[in-house]
């Protein structure tokens, strides 16, 4: 019985690395290097929700219908996070990165695995309370059209807010956080005036490469998803993507510790999870 | 996978639960526990140093990928779930599960999947059904279940579930479990 148990979990594993060959292959969305503990749990969560039994069932529905790629590709994308989550890496950042930017005339910032916006809105407000929004594009990139469709609304719920303020408060912002949003029903929008320079768009930490240069990337949680041999690819793209002197922030239990690209940045704060490029 | 691991869930009066289990532990247990206590979402609980004033075993919150060692006790960082792969960490911050962010099911669930048979899972008190899917997770793939005495502990409703989802193999006193996982090594060394 437990024999049967260990082969039926092994032929599991068989049949995801099967799935992703083939989602690869036929749309070109590389899960290959995904970390494999995370994306075996989504892929049961997302079999779930199309009644699939088995995964090579549900790999049939993935490969002949569009739609179903769409939902699992949601599914994979979807992070869950929050306006000014961790607001001490935003306290930090107004206190030691906002100085090195205000040198620069124009300001590129990359946010890579933006999902649904949250951290490129609280980005947005923190840059206008600071008077440096007016020279900043903020590039904010997903693999997922579905998640940057909402990225784009900057339409939350207002039944976050409660907490969205609290971290807003904590992380120094200078107003009231109301100022920035227009609640309606159940939901608030965002005001324009913060979209005016966000510019959302695909791009896929696998398999694209450099499209610019950047004065700050911002890269939280999203490499947690990724094998080591994935987070050392997208550490040489951030690393080529980034100006001299640039910044790179990353989520606050993710380190640069043991990857190649470690000796080329220092940091600048240790807690926070910020470095700035320098060789 | 050859070693084995030791995986511990709870929720409301697993403080308690913790100062009394950790201390049980020798500083040369060798094996790594992996502890899932519900937190809330806020920085500065402290709860690793608190835990560390129990513990002869140094404890951690781990990095992502960071390698799992023996003799160490790691505690699930707040606001992320802890999920175990072959010999390291990974991290994520997808949606709660049962409201719980970190969840006991995710930890115990992974620790099935990378572990197999080596994974030994226990439950204490808390107030909800976390956990229970992933202790029967463990069962089902050969490990051993351990859960603390409903009758005995804080809050029932946690060992409770666990016990009604699967066949547990071992319900002890919260004052037995250290030495149970003790003994469990000592035997093997023999």
């Amino acid at each position: 019985m437990k024999a049967l148990e260990a082969e039926v979990n092994q032929l599991e594993d068989i049949e995801v690395q099967l799935l992703l060959e083939g989602v690869f292959r036929h749309y070109g969305f590389d899960f290959r290097n995904y970390a494999p503990a995370s994306i075996k749990r989504r892929i049961r969560e997302c079999m779930r929700d199309e009644r699939a039994e088995t995964v090579s069932g549900f790999q049939e529905r993935v490969l002949h219908d569009p739609a179903c790629l769409e939902r699992l590709l949601y599914k994979l994308s979807v992070n869950v996070t929050s306006m000014f989550r961790d607001p001490s890496f935003f306290q930090s950042f107004r206190t030691r990165v906002v100085p090195l930017l205000r040198t620069y005339p124009f300001l590129r910032i990359w946010h890579a695995g933006c999902s649904t916006g949250e951290e490129v809105y609280s980005m947005a407000i923190l840059l206008q309370e600071e008077d440096l929004y007016q020279r900043c594009r903020i590039y904010a990139t997903d693999m997922s059209k579905e998640v940057l469709r909402k990225a784009r609304e900057g339409i939350f719920p207002l039944a976050s807010m409660q907490e969205y303020t609290a971290n807003y408060q904590q992380a120094g912002g200078k107003r009231f956080f109301s100022d920035y949003y227009t609640a309606q029903y159940d939901s608030v929008i965002f005001s324009p005036a913060l979209r005016a320079n966000l510019v959302f768009s695909e791009h896929n930490l696998v398999t694209d490469g450099s499209f610019n240069e950047f004065h700050v990337i911002l890269c939280r949680n999203v490499m947690i998803y990724f094998n080591k041999t994935l987070q050392e690819r997208v550490h040489n793209l951030i690393y080529e993507s980034l100006h001299m002197f640039g910044v790179f922030g990353l989520g606050n239990k993710e380190t640069l510790r043991f990857t190649p690209r470690e000796s080329f940045y220092e940091e600048l704060d240790q807690r926070d999870r910020l470095y700035r490029k320098v060789r | 996978m050859e070693e084995k691991i030791v995986v511990i869930g709870t929720s409301a009066g697993g403080l308690s639960a913790l100062q009394i289990l950790l201390p049980g532990l020798p500083s040369e247990f060798p094996c790594p526990l992996v502890l899932v206590q519900h937190r809330g979402k806020e920085a500065g609980s402290g709860l690793c140093d608190f835990l560390q004033r129990s513990s002869r075993l140094p404890v951690e919150e781990p990095e992502d990928k960071e390698p799992i060692a023996p003799g160490r006790v790691y505690l699930a960082p707040r606001d992320y779930h802890l999920l175990i792969e072959e010999r390291h960490f990974a991290l994520s911050t997808a949606a709660p599960v049962s409201y719980a962010r970190p969840s006991i099911d995710v930890l115990f669930e992974s620790a099935a999947d990378a572990y197999g048979k080596q994974v030994i899972g226990v439950i204490l008190t808390g107030k909800n059904r976390d956990g229970a899917r992933g202790l029967a997770t463990i069962k089902q793939h050969g490990g051993l279940t351990v859960i603390e005495e409903p009758a005995t502990a804080q809050s029932r409703e946690m060992p409770e579930a666990a016990l009604a989802a699967t066949d547990v193999d071992r319900v002890l006193p919260l004052a037995g479990i250290a030495s149970f996982l003790t003994s469990l090594f000592e035997a093997a060394a023999r």
